[in-house]
């Protein structure tokens, strides 16, 4: 990974704008953003890292801390909203543990709640590991999720 | 052109959740092991997201035929029938008048669904850089201009402003730099709306032949497309767009064999609404937080790296080609006065017949509601439709005859948009709807503006309060009065716009608003702390279903004996009336 990561900085080296793509695949490299990749990042692009902390927390999709094995995105777009997504937040919470924004302990799964993933005549949907799934009831969730989760 | 016997598959994001991929290598799989004369195709969103996952067998003699909600089950009487013994399946088609499809008029759609977005040839075919052509090899930029402010074409974006003004000035602006910028705003935000999404996943050729073409117009030769990292698919078939372009040499330099030369770059959003607003946009593509500035200068002036810059929206560029294929005069004919062309609608919510739709501008509302959407889910009782997400309004059902143009709808209080229209019913509680929007704008804030920091930040919580049931007949004047001061006192259109949703729920359903207030009831049967479920022991048959699901074990019983609810453990998640199967659950609320 250490490789793939140097590799990157050189890549961008020098590059008009190469800050937030930097980071971005980073992220693709280790998960998250372990702090020394931050700092070094600000040292390729000649920033500070308080800058460059400064641009990852702004923006929803960074994070810093390791994920789990399996990534849930529970939709909260106002399709899904009106169509009762909130009831998978609890069928969610129930079979895993934690609520969206966390990790459960055994690093298996990771839930977020996203603002829309644009597959709004399918409402209320989830995405785990980049998969849509629609048309949902908490019956029908708490199986995907617990089949996700069988799934190593 | 003689036609290709085809079966096209939809797989755009929703196709694919739909099911559309085992549809797919199901057809693909028979269809090459049985020899039969048709190549299986995926295509992007036919539009009918409502009946997904679609197929449709075009045959050789240029008949075609839809099939919706296409199983497994059905893919295999499809081989069998249609394409082996060349019968159509008549009970799973979907009728060459469907409603949902007459009354729409596909411009910006027309190659959705019927093209492999994912082949330069096939839009090519379809007149594809046919308007490229024409405007590089024998038209003036002046005149490019001018055939865009004919066709009357306003921004797809949401506020409206006129293409070919913007056009102009970045055009006539001095660059200081030496460059000038065209960037595409890809950045759809706005929860509900996923019309930016199809477009690019489904005919992302039109949307760069648009960009190139306003390039050519002002006078740049580089130009990015930022799309939200959310649209992984749209990502990766502009990329693939991006080298077909490349291979064909309509990227680079002497593009057609004339001076015109440009560079396109594809920007991955990293996940914040606020980059909708166009100065927050190319804050963020230079590398820095995704802060809106001050305007003037506008974009058009002082843009991208301090050069003049053209942005656009995704469905206005995808017009462009049209426009100048078709003449602006001729296209200025669709519409209305003010408004003209099409808006692409994402139709979802209470409604029976959703996705994405097409229609001429000046319908009305009620007519794509009910003749397009076919009408509300269950027979319902149609209550509002929310247009433009967090910065439009709910148009109430008294006012659905208003029609679509930018000018009536901005009367009502809500906005075009980008085109969300999310349909409400009476099951939805207009206060819970301003309160989400308002924690969704509230947190999407960047921070700069003191009211729209802090005022949303109040407002959201005076919101919470009615919806939990301690709310105060004071509420509603703080909340006005909020709603005022960070109209006025923002910088960007996300907080001035921020409290739409608030002004207009508080302007048609007040009266929900006192009845949580006063009564502490909600009619809709929403807001959690207000209502409570309760088993009707005369239909429950004690069949445990509700206590299987119920997360809390609040919903008890034994078998075959009538249920209860326990109200001090129950949460109020619903579930158990999901599961009920005898209508056992009834959910009352205030002094019912």
């Amino acid at each position: 990974m250490e490789k793939a990561f140097q590799a990157l900085l050189e890549e961008w080296k020098g590059v008009k704008g190469n800050v937030i793509p930097l980071l971005q695949k980073t992220q693709d490299i280790f998960g998250y953003l372990p702090q020394d990749s931050m700092r070094e990042i600000a040292h390729v692009t000649g920033k500070t890292t308080a800058e460059i902390f400064g641009v990852a927390t702004f923006y929803a999709q960074f994070r810093f801390t390791p994920m789990g094995k399996h990534v849930m995105k529970v939709c909260h777009g106002t399709a899904c909203h009106v169509q009762g997504a909130d009831s998978l937040d609890t069928v969610v919470e129930q079979r895993l543990g934690v609520m969206p924004g966390n990790t459960t302990k055994d690093m298996e799964f990771t839930v977020e709640r996203v603002a829309c993933l644009g597959c709004c005549s399918l409402a209320p949907v989830v995405m785990i590991d980049g998969e849509v799934y629609g048309r949902l009831t908490g019956d029908k969730l708490g199986k995907i999720v617990a089949a996700a989760g069988a799934k190593k | 052109m003689s036609a290709r016997a085809e079966v096209a598959v939809g797989m755009s994001s929703c196709g694919i959740a739909a099911g559309a991929r085992v549809v797919f290598d199901l057809l693909s799989k028979n269809v090459s092991a049985q020899g039969l004369p048709y190549s299986v195709v995926a295509t992007g969103c036919i539009g009918a997201c409502h009946a997904e996952p679609l197929v449709e067998v075009r045959q050789a003699d240029g008949r075609s035929f839809l099939y919706g909600n296409v199983d497994e089950v059905r893919a295999q009487s499809i081989v069998e029938k249609h394409l082996a013994a060349g019968v159509p399946v008549a009970e799973i088609l979907i009728p060459a008048d469907y409603p949902y499809l007459a009354r729409q008029k596909r411009i910006v759609l027309a190659n959705c669904g019927v093209i492999d977005p994912e082949s330069i040839d096939q839009y090519i075919e379809r007149d594809g850089y046919a308007a490229l052509r024409k405007v590089l090899t024998g038209m003036t930029p002046e005149a490019v201009i001018n055939e865009v402010k004919t066709s009357g074409l306003r921004g797809r974006g949401g506020a409206g402003f006129s293409a070919g003004m913007k056009w102009t000035f970045a055009r006539e602006a001095k660059s200081t730099t030496g460059k000038k910028y065209v960037i595409c705003n890809g950045d759809e935000g706005d929860p509900g709306a996923f019309m930016d999404r199809s477009v690019l996943e489904g005919d992302p050729h039109a949307v760069l032949e648009g960009m190139l073409i306003a390039a050519f117009a002002i006078g740049s030769d580089e130009g990015y497309v930022y799309v939200r990292a959310e649209y992984p698919l749209a990502i990766k078939r502009l990329q693939i767009a991006l080298r077909q372009m490349e291979e064909k040499s309509l990227l680079g330099d002497n593009i057609m064999a004339t001076p015109f030369s440009f560079r396109l770059h594809i920007k991955e959003g990293a996940g914040a609404f606020v980059c909708g607003e166009e100065t927050a946009l190319m804050g963020s593509i230079e590398g820095k937080r995704g802060m809106p500035r001050l305007r003037p200068p506008f974009p058009a002036a002082r843009g991208l790296w301090d050069s003049p810059s053209n942005i656009n929206n995704v469905e206005t560029y995808a017009n462009v080609p049209h426009i100048i294929r078709m003449g602006g005069a001729e296209y200025a004919k669709i519409g209305t006065e003010k408004s003209k062309g099409t808006k692409v609608f994402a139709l979802a919510g209470k409604i029976k017949r959703g996705g994405m739709i097409e229609v001429p501008m000046g319908i009305s509302l009620r007519d794509i509601i009910f003749d397009i959407g076919g009408g509300i889910l269950g027979d319902k009782k149609f209550k509002a439709v929310q247009m433009g997400g967090p910065s439009g309004g709910c148009v109430p059902e008294s006012l659905a005859n208003v029609l679509i143009d930018y000018d009536s709808l901005t009367a009502t209080g809500a906005i075009m948009g980008s085109g969300g229209m999310v349909v409400m019913d009476e099951s939805t509680c207009m206060v819970d709807v301003a309160r989400y929007f308002l924690s969704f704008v509230q947190s999407e804030s960047c921070g700069k503006c003191t009211f729209c920091r802090i005022g949303t930040k109040r407002m959201l919580e005076i919101l919470i309060r009615i919806t939990e049931g301690k709310g105060q007949e004071k509420d509603v004047v703080d909340l006005e009065e909020l709603a005022s001061n960070v109209k006025i006192s923002s910088l960007c259109g996300l907080g001035q716009t921020a409290p739409n949703p608030v002004l207009t729920t508080l302007r048609y359903f007040r009266s929900e608003y006192d009845d949580h207030i006063r009564n502490k009831r909600c009619a809709a049967k929403k807001c959690k702390a207000l209502i409570r479920f309760r088993v009707i022991p005369e239909a429950c048959t004690g069949c445990m279903l509700c206590a299987r699901v119920c997360p809390t074990k609040a919903a008890h019983g034994e078998r075959k004996k009538v249920h209860v609810i326990d109200q001090e453990t129950c949460i109020r998640c619903g579930l158990c009336n999901e599961a009920c199967r005898f209508d056992a659950i009834e959910i009352t609320s205030g002094k019912e």
